[in-house]
C-alpha cells in the first residue's frame, strides 16, 4: 500500500520507526512493529467465565495461555469478528502479552514522528484514549493504537 | 554480575544470611536452655565471619556494630558473662539489626544510627560500663588469624584422638613455606587428609612467631607437629603432602606403637628418583625440597566428603541430616550436605520443561489410544512405564524447587519478639517441623499472610500480662508456629494460648458493622469464619501493630490464591488456631477432566469428595429458582456449573448428569453437577492471573493432550460465590446469559 520509493526515504529520517497496519472493523490501524510479537491464524479459544464481551477467551500458544481479545468489540466498532477467518496479532504491552483479533494485517508504514498528530479530544467517543496519534498515508486516516489502554491491567485482583 | 568483585561479594551477602541463620538458632537453642559451649561458639563465630566478610568489602557500619556484638558474645564464651534470659533478648535484638545491617549493606542503604546507638549502648552497659575497645586498626588481623575456620577442626580431630593401640605412631613435622601459601595450599585439608588415615593431634608451632609489630604477613611463620597413629605405612602419609611437595619442609617419623623399619623403598618412590631430595640420614627422616612446585587445586587432596544419597524423597534424606542438633547447621564444613547453588532461572527452566513433557506425555497416550491400540499390547505398556518415569521426574523436579519453611519461622520470630516488645506482652514462639519443605514460591508468597497472622495472634489472640495471671496461666504467653506435611498437602499452623475467640463479640462487631443482619442466629464456627470478612477488626483500639485496614479477609485471598485453605478453630479460654494446608508445589496438580456445556474443565481432585450419577428422585426442589440433593439423608445444595460459569441456561432435568461432591475443612460443601467426567489425570498449571487476570471460580489453566486449554475450576470459590440456580423457571439475570453477552465487573 505504501508507495515502495516513499519508505527509504522515511527510514533515512532518525525519527521514522515502523508500525504494523492492519483492518479491524473496517477501519485502518496500526501498532509500533516493536510491541508485536507475532501474527498467526485463529484458533478455537476457550471461553472465559465472567469476562467481558471483547474477551474472545484463552489459545495454547507453545504451552502459554494467551488471551484474545476481539479489537473490534473492544473499541467498540459494533462489527461481528467471524473467529475462524479472522487474524490474530500477538502483542506485549509492558509484561503482559495478549492476542489482538484483527479482520486483516496490510503492512509494515515506517512513519516519522513529524506526520504524526495528536488525535482530536472529542468527549463523545470514548474510543479517543485508545488513540495515541493519527497521521494520514495514502488519504486514508490510520490511528496508532494505545496498547496500554487497550489492554486492560490485570493489577484490579482482589488485593 | 561480569564484575568478579561484585559476584564475591555477591556470594559473602548468600553467605551472611546463612551465617545469620545459624547464629539465629544458636541463640534460640541457648534461649530454650538447651545450649552449650559450642552453641556459644557458633553463635560467636557466625558474627565473627560476618565481621571477617565485612572488613574485606569495607562495609564499616556493618563491622563496627558486628565488633562489638562479637565482644559481648566473646564475654560469654569466655564465661565471664552469664546468658540469662535478659542478655539473650538483647542479643536477639543485635541479630535483628545486624541482618538489618547486612541487608542494608547489600542493598547499598544507609544504616538508620538512631536503632543501632541504644542498643549499643545496652550492650556497654552489660559489659559493666567499659566500652568495648572498638579498635578499628587491629581488625583486619584479627579477622585474618581466626577466620580460617580450623580451631574448629582440629577441635573435631583432637576428639578422634581415641588412639588404636596397636597401630604405629608417626610424628609429622610440616613446615609450610610462604610459597605453599602462595600457590592457594591450605594447611587445613592436609591435615584433614591424615585424620583419614588416623588419629590424629596436632600442636602447633609458633615459636617463629614475630612480635606483631615484626610481622612479615607475606611469610610464613607457623609450623605443626602432628602426631598420627595409623595402620597406613610412611608412603600413604607423605601421599597427602603431594601437592605441596618442594613447598613445605616435612619429617615423618615413626616414634610409637609398631615399630617397624620405615620403608625405605617407597622413599625413592616418593622422590621419584628424577630431583635432588636428599635424605637427613641423621634425623632419619626425609626432607622433600623438590623444586618445581605443583600447583594443584589443594581440595583435591581433602578428602571428598561423600555426598548423600539423591533419592527423589528428598524429605527423608535431608531431614535425618538435618534433625541433629542445630549445631550441625554450622558445624565445620568437614560434614557437609553436598549442595550445589543453582540460578532459579534453570530450575524454572526445567520445571517448565518437564511440564511440557506431561503434557506431550499426555497427547501421545491420546493418539495411541485413537489409533485403536489394545490396552495390552507393549505399545500401551510402555507408554505406562513413561507415564511413571514422568511422574517421578516431575516430582524430582518438584523438589528441587521445595525448601525447609525455616527461613519463613525465622523471620516470624522476629517478628513476634518486635511485636511482642511494642504491646509489652511476654510472648514465647515456639516452632515445630522446621524442616518442612515446600515450594520456594508458596515460602516466598506466604511471608506477608504469615506475619499478619503472628501479629494478630501475638495482639488479639494473646491477653495482658496481667490477665493472663489472674487466669491463672502463665504470664508468658506462647505462639506455636507448626508446619506438617498431611496427605499431600503442607499444613501450617498458628496458634496461641490466649483467650480464644470472644464469640458474642465478634457477632455484635459483625452485627454493628451491617456485615450479617441483626437478628441473625450462627454457629460458633460460622461465628468464628466472620472473621473472614472484609473490613472486619475486633481490636477495640487500633493498634499499631494490626488493625491497619488489612484484615483476615486479606490472608485469605492471598493464602487462596496460593490454592490454600485457612481454617480456625477456637476454644474460649485456651486460645485459637488457624490452620493453612496448601498444596506442595504450584506446577501441577491431579484434577478430574469433566465437560459441561461443550466446554473442558479440570476439577482438583483434592477437593472432591466423591462422584455419583444423578437421578431425578434424588433432587429436590427448595426454592423458587433453587434445588439440593439427597446424599444419604443430607440435603446439599445443587449448583450447576455451566450456569455459574455463564455457560449455559439452567437445565429441566438433571438426570444423566453427574455431580461432584465438594467439601473443605471447614465443612462448606455442594454437589457441583457436571455433564460427564472424561478422565483423572495430572496436569500442569498454568497461571492465568499474569496473563489475563483473575477469573471468579477460576484457579488456573491448563493444556490438555488435544493442546486445548482448559480452565482449572477453583472449587470452593465457585461455591463461595454460587447463585444456586438451578431452574429455568427463575427470571434469569445477567449471569446466566451468552458469555459473549456478558457485560461485568467481574475483575473488579
Amino acid at each position: 500500500m505504501t508507495d515502495p520509493d516513499k519508505t527509504p526515504d522515511k527510514s533515512t529520517d532518525g525519527s521514522a520507526r515502523e508500525y504494523l497496519s492492519f483492518l479491524v472493523g473496517g477501519q485502518d490501524y496500526c501498532v509500533d512493529i516493536m510491541q508485536v510479537r507475532e501474527i498467526r491464524g485463529g484458533a478455537k479459544a476457550t471461553t472465559l467465565p465472567h469476562s467481558p464481551s471483547y474477551m474472545i477467551g484463552v489459545i495454547n500458544l507453545r504451552g502459554t495461555v494467551l488471551p484474545i481479545m476481539d479489537l473490534a468489540g473492544r473499541l467498540e466498532l459494533g462489527a461481528e469478528t467471524d473467529t475462524e477467518r479472522n487474524v490474530i496479532i500477538v502483542v506485549a504491552t509492558g509484561e503482559r502479552v495478549v492476542g489482538l483479533m484483527v479482520d486483516a494485517v496490510s503492512d509494515i508504514l515506517a512513519i516519522s514522528e513529524g506526520d504524526l498528530q495528536p488525535p482530536p479530544d472529542l468527549p463523545a467517543d470514548q474510543q479517543r484514549s485508545f488513540v495515541s496519534a493519527l497521521t494520514i498515508m495514502e488519504n486514508r486516516m490510520i490511528r496508532v493504537l494505545d496498547l496500554g489502554a487497550v489492554v486492560p491491567h490485570s493489577d484490579e485482583e482482589a488485593a | 554480575m561480569s564484575d568478579p568483585m561484585a559476584e564475591i561479594r555477591a556470594s559473602f551477602f548468600i553467605e551472611c544470611e546463612e551465617l545469620l541463620e545459624a547464629l539465629q538458632d544458636g541463640l534460640q537453642t541457648m534461649y530454650d536452655g538447651e545450649g552449650d559451649g559450642e552453641t556459644v561458639n557458633i553463635v560467636f563465630r557466625a558474627v565473627h565471619s560476618i565481621k571477617g566478610g565485612a572488613g574485606a568489602f569495607g562495609l564499616d557500619g556493618l563491622v563496627s556494630f558486628a565488633h562489638r556484638f562479637e565482644t559481648a558474645l566473646d564475654e560469654v564464651r569466655g564465661g565471664r558473662l552469664d546468658a540469662d534470659a535478659n542478655v539473650l533478648k538483647l542479643f536477639f535484638t543485635c541479630n535483628d539489626i545486624l541482618g538489618d545491617l547486612v541487608r542494608e549493606s547489600r542493598d547499598g542503604v544507609e544504616h538508620d544510627q538512631s536503632r543501632i546507638d541504644p542498643v549499643l549502648a545496652e550492650l556497654d552497659a552489660l559489659l559493666g560500663g567499659t566500652p568495648a575497645e572498638a579498635d578499628e586498626p587491629d581488625e583486619p588481623i584479627e579477622f585474618e588469624v581466626t577466620s580460617l575456620d580450623f580451631d574448629l577442626d582440629l577441635g573435631a580431630a583432637e576428639t578422634d584422638e581415641t588412639e588404636d593401640a596397636g597401630d604405629p605412631v608417626w610424628a609429622v613435622k610440616f613446615q609450610p613455606s610462604a610459597m605453599l601459601y602462595a600457590n592457594g595450599n591450605e594447611p587445613l585439608f592436609l591435615f584433614r587428609a591424615l585424620r583419614d588415615l588416623g588419629a590424629l593431634t596436632v600442636t602447633c608451632l609458633d615459636n617463629d612467631l614475630p612480635p606483631l609489630a615484626d610481622l612479615d604477613c607475606e611469610h610464613a611463620h607457623i609450623g605443626w607437629d602432628m602426631r598420627l597413629a595409623t595402620s597406613e605405612d610412611r608412603a600413604a602419609i607423605a601421599e597427602a603432602f603431594d601437592f605441596v611437595e618442594g613447598l613445605c619442609t616435612l619429617d615423618i617419623d615413626q616414634i610409637g606403637g609398631d615399630l617397624a623399619i620405615p620403608d625405605l623403598p617407597d622413599l625413592s618412590d616418593l622422590s621419584d628418583g628424577s630431583d635432588d631430595a636428599p635424605l637427613d640420614a641423621a634425623a632419619g627422616t626425609e626432607v622433600v625440597t623438590r623444586a618445581e612446585p605443583e600447583p594443584a587445586p589443594a581440595a583435591e587432596v581433602a578428602p571428598a566428603p561423600t555426598p548423600p544419597p539423591v533419592s527423589p524423597k528428598l524429605e527423608d534424606a535431608v531431614a535425618p541430616a538435618k534433625d541433629k542438633p542445630s549445631v550441625a547447621s554450622a558445624a565445620p564444613p568437614s560434614t557437609p550436605r553436598a549442595t550445589v547453588r543453582v540460578d532459579l532461572d534453570r530450575i524454572d527452566r526445567l520445571v517448565n520443561l518437564v511440564g511440557e513433557i506431561v503434557i506431550n506425555q499426555a497427547m501421545l497416550s491420546q493418539s495411541v489410544e485413537a489409533a485403536g491400540i489394545p490396552p495390552n499390547s507393549p505399545v500401551r505398556t510402555g507408554l505406562e512405564e513413561f507415564q511413571q518415569l514422568t511422574r517421578d521426574i516431575q516430582e524430582s523436579v518438584m523438589m528441587i524447587r521445595a525448601q525447609p519453611v525455616k527461613s519463613l519461622f525465622q523471620r516470624m520470630s522476629r517478628i513476634v519478639r518486635e511485636a511482642s516488645a511494642d504491646i509489652g506482652k511476654d510472648v514465647r514462639l515456639r516452632t515445630e517441623g522446621e524442616n518442612t519443605e515446600v515450594d520456594k514460591t508458596v515460602i516466598e508468597r506466604l511471608a506477608d499472610p504469615l506475619t499478619h497472622m503472628i501479629r494478630n495472634a501475638v495482639d488479639h489472640g494473646l491477653e495482658q500480662n496481667a490477665v493472663r495471671e489472674s487466669a491463672g496461666k502463665q504470664r508468658e504467653g506462647t505462639v506455636y508456629l507448626t508446619a506438617l506435611h498431611r496427605s499431600g498437602r503442607v499444613v501450617i499452623e498458628v496458634a496461641d494460648d490466649g483467650a480464644g475467640i470472644n464469640r458474642p463479640k465478634v457477632l455484635k462487631k459483625a452485627i454493628e458493622k451491617e456485615l450479617v443482619p441483626a437478628d441473625s442466629q450462627l454457629t460458633d464456627g460460622e461465628i468464628d469464619n466472620l472473621l473472614f470478612l472484609p473490613g472486619f477488626s475486633t481490636a477495640d483500639e487500633i493498634s499499631n501493630l494490626s488493625g491497619r485496614g488489612v484484615g483476615m479477609d486479606v490472608v485469605r485471598s492471598s493464602i487462596q490464591a496460593l490454592g490454600g485453605r485457612i481454617s480456625i478453630q477456637s476454644e474460649p479460654g485456651k486460645g485459637t488456631t488457624f490452620s493453612i494446608s496448601l498444596p506442595l508445589t504450584l506446577a501441577v496438580l491431579d484434577g478430574m477432566v469433566v465437560r459441561v456445556a461443550g466446554e473442558t474443565l479440570v476439577v482438583p481432585l483434592n477437593a472432591i469428595f466423591e462422584t455419583l450419577a444423578v437421578t431425578q428422585d434424588d433432587l429436590r426442589a427448595f426454592g423458587p429458582s433453587t434445588h439440593v440433593i439427597n446424599i444419604r439423608d443430607s440435603f446439599v445444595p445443587l449448583i450447576d456449573l455451566g450456569a455459574e460459569l455463564g455457560y449455559r441456561r439452567p437445565l429441566d432435568d438433571y438426570s444423566g448428569g453427574v455431580v461432584l461432591l465438594i467439601g473443605q475443612e471447614d465443612g462448606l460443601s455442594a454437589a457441583v453437577v457436571v455433564d460427564a467426567i472424561e478422565d483423572q489425570r495430572q496436569v500442569v498449571i498454568k497461571g492465568l492471573q499474569e496473563s489475563y487476570g483473575r477469573v471468579p471460580g477460576i484457579a488456573a489453566a491448563t493444556i490438555l493432550g488435544d493442546g486445548q486449554i482448559a480452565l482449572i475450576l477453583d472449587p470452593i470459590d465457585l461455591i463461595a460465590q454460587a447463585s444456586g440456580l438451578t431452574k429455568v423457571s427463575a427470571p434469569a439475570p445477567a449471569q446466566i446469559a451468552k458469555p459473549k453477552d456478558v457485560v461485568n465487573g467481574a475483575r473488579s
